[in-house]
């Protein structure tokens, strides 16, 4: 009797200690990932019956590859951070990941997609409403003004891009070397470029319809803002300085006073830059009428990695639910710039006032909502797009060295892409 | 005479070779194999489907001017990493072998680069000939030379020769200060009393002894440039700008390890594979012809 009552006594407290290890890959580096650590240790104190332990595991390239031999290995993470360009790729690999959608409903855990802002949530949900993974941290791009330069030169802040390119001839006239720059080519000029002007990247609903998408960005409006790009280029009024955000430092040392890049770049801005700055919305083509319609994000997104055991995915439903509190969301929102993935969380912010002091923080927001989104401006998702941007960014690059037309670039874009979606498709389907 | 050892066991010399033969299997052998295994698949990134297409990833590679156009990128890039590195280290070292003083401090200092691993050496000439901020850049610019390799290919291939050059040099020195000195000063000193110059001593007695390790270098040289140089790619230009730096084996990488498409990637290793089986094969059978040992 007495052995019993110990075993019985013993049993219980074995499982009262027995915490369930929910592993969480993740590519945030320096001070995001001391957030992320945070953020983890703050989840784990609220329960005791999951313990959250997230792992660095290098850039988003790296720690895709590292789960993806992981998985063929048997031991994938319960959840992976996958940049937004991957998402096509996860989802088509069903079997490997687990629909967030599904993870919350068989935990029981309540979800409501709406609570979600739709330009966020929407980039990850499939055409059924379900949303896949769970946006994590999203940017967009923003176009980043110089201000002392600008009073000197005696001009107001560009709104379009006739704007940016009268303003570009004085400021060149007056002797600047570098006028304008960019970050990440082809998420600033073709993808939130299309979307801004409510013009499709791909036929499918910028692939999200299906996998038998094509890309369309050789139309007379692309053409056309390429070949701008290209003539400023040539006139030495735009300074191309690669295909990641190595545009930032050109702005942020004041080399360049003209500048688009990602939201995410306020903060290195916010600490370096020795002069006046503000973030606006993107410059548009003013005789486009739908324009400026809304951006895109940028960014990753948290993807639940399948064949582990149901107790587990309790636990990621859990956290999912404690990432989407809104005062969770808020902190990360205004410790890392990162735009909240939640209404009630961008609601509490406001409230808090914290816009007030840091308008560049709430303007990512408004131009991810500057207007309901269409079909062509809710994202993208074209299968293999880190082989695709590449290929339209080698295609931009022979336009900025004078190399190429803009017409035969873009065609060549399309064509080359068009034959990955293909190869891409082919892997889907079989 | 030749000394032979000879086993009185059966297995013996075969114990005493599995070590070697198991990592040469495991690590060379199995992964080759996979490889061309995979050439003839299409596989999705998570490997839950695979199909077997034949020639279908050749076939692709082929129709592609992209990859075609990577195979005289890589024949420009390797042959002027091959040249360059050979002829400076020849020359560097004939100059250190008639050094008298400080002798060693010299050889230390050009043996060092060796050290650096390549992805620091690419970084280390980024930094040097950044577009903006970079040292020689602002003396080029001095110069009125528009120094920009994010913009211009040409500029791109300079800079990734330069750091890959530089990396190989001091390991090409050292091999051809050993065959420097192993030369008989007896041979030099006779063909100077007779009357023959600096250079003509230089290329009628020394650069003829040296070929065995010219050739030799020639080899690992060319084999460097084929695939240790994806580091120093990797850190600076990422095959770009446009497709101007691309070389087969970061072409494969890329593909491979950051875009998941392993059909695609392991078509291009196999045939990176052939290159090199071929390349030496005929590196061996031609150019040793002319080897004096």
């Amino acid at each position: 009797m007495l052995i019993r009552t110990l075993a019985v006594l013993l049993l219980c407290s074995a499982s009262a200690h027995a915490q369930t290890e929910i592993q969480w890959w993740h590519s945030m580096g320096g001070a995001l990932g001391e957030k992320v650590n945070d953020i983890a240790a703050k989840f784990n104190a609220s329960q005791k019956d999951y313990k959250l332990v997230p792992v660095y595991k290098g850039q988003y390239p790296e720690s895709m590859t590292a789960a993806i031999a992981a998985f063929r290995a048997g031991n994938a993470p319960h959840i992976l951070q996958v940049f937004e360009v991957g998402t096509a790729t996860m989802m088509a690999a069903k079997g490997a990941v687990v629909p967030v959608a599904k993870v919350m409903a068989d935990a029981g855990e309540p979800f409501d997609p709406k609570a979600y802002l739709p330009t966020v949530a929407g980039y990850y949900t499939d055409l059924k409403g379900n949303m896949l993974s769970f946006p994590f941290n999203s940017s967009s791009a923003l176009f980043y003004t110089n201000d002392d330069v600008l009073k000197k030169a005696g001009i107001a802040a560009p709104k379009t891009w006739k704007e940016v390119r009268a303003a570009a001839d004085k400021l060149k006239a007056a002797g600047q070397q570098c006028v304008y720059t960019t970050a990440w080519p082809s998420w600033v000029h073709i993808e939130n470029f299309s979307a801004w002007h409510n013009v499709p990247i791909g036929t499918k609903q910028n692939g999200m319809g299906g996998f038998d998408t094509q890309f369309t960005i050789n139309t007379p409006l692309h053409v056309r803002h390429l070949a701008m790009l290209g003539e400023m280029a040539k006139k030495g009024q735009f300074t191309y300085a690669g295909r990641t955000n190595q545009g930032d430092a050109k702005f942020t040392s004041g080399e360049c006073p003209l500048f688009t890049g990602s939201a995410s770049a306020q903060a290195a801005i916010k600490k370096s830059a020795k002069f006046h700055w503000t973030a606006h919305f993107l410059p548009y083509h003013d005789d486009v009428k739908a324009a400026p319609q809304n951006s895109i994000i940028g960014g990753a997104s948290l993807w639940v990695m399948g064949g582990k055991k149901p107790v587990d995915y309790k636990g990621v439903a859990k956290f999912f639910a404690f990432l989407s509190r809104p005062e969770v969301q808020m902190d990360f929102h205004t410790s890392t710039g990162y735009v909240p993935v939640t209404l009630a969380a961008y609601q509490l912010t406001k409230k808090s006032g914290f816009y007030e002091q840091n308008p560049g923080a709430e303007i990512t927001i408004k131009e991810l909502t500057n207007k309901a989104p269409t079909e062509n401006s809710k994202g993208l998702r074209f299968g293999n797009f880190v082989q695709g941007r590449e290929v339209i960014e080698e295609e931009m690059e022979a336009v900025f060295a004078g190399r190429k037309e803009a017409k035969a670039a873009l065609d060549d874009a399309v064509k080359r892409g068009n034959e990955i979606l293909r190869k891409f498709e082919a892997t889907a389907r079989n | 005479m030749e000394k032979r050892v000879v086993f009185r066991s059966a297995w013996l010399p075969y114990a005493l070779l599995a070590p070697q033969i198991a990592i040469t299997i495991v690590f060379f052998f199995v992964p080759a194999g996979q490889a061309a295994w995979y050439s003839f698949q299409l596989q999705d990134a998570f490997g839950l489907r695979s199909e077997f297409v034949g020639l279908q990833n050749f076939e692709a590679l082929f129709a592609s001017p992209q990859y075609l156009q990577s195979f005289r990128t890589t024949a420009v890039f390797s042959v002027l990493v091959a040249g360059c590195g050979i002829a400076i280290a020849l020359l560097l070292a004939t100059m250190a072998d008639r050094v008298l003083r400080g002798a060693l401090a010299y050889r230390t200092l050009l043996i060092w680069p060796y050290a650096v691993a390549p992805a620091v050496a690419g970084v280390l000439w980024a930094f040097l000939f950044a577009p903006s901020i970079g040292i020689v850049t602002y003396f080029l610019r001095r110069f009125g030379v528009d120094w920009n390799w994010i913009i211009h290919g040409d500029q791109a291939m300079l800079l990734i020769v330069i750091a890959s050059v530089w990396k190989q040099i001091s390991y090409n020195f050292l091999f051809f200060l050993a065959g420097l000195q192993s030369i008989p000063r007896s041979l030099i000193e006779a063909a100077a009393i007779d009357g023959a110059g600096p250079a003509r001593r230089f290329w009628t007695i020394v650069f003829p002894l040296l070929s065995p390790t010219t050739f030799f270098l020639l080899v690992v040289n060319i084999v460097y440039a084929f695939f240790d140089t994806f580091g120093v790619i990797d850190a600076t230009t990422q095959g770009g700008p446009a497709t101007d730096t691309q070389i087969l084996v970061y072409k494969v990488y890329y593909d491979g390890v950051k875009a998941a498409d392993l059909g695609g990637s392991s078509a291009q290793s196999v045939i990176l594979m052939i290159i090199v089986i071929v390349l030496t094969a005929l590196q061996f059978r031609f150019v040793e012809k002319k080897v004096q040992y």
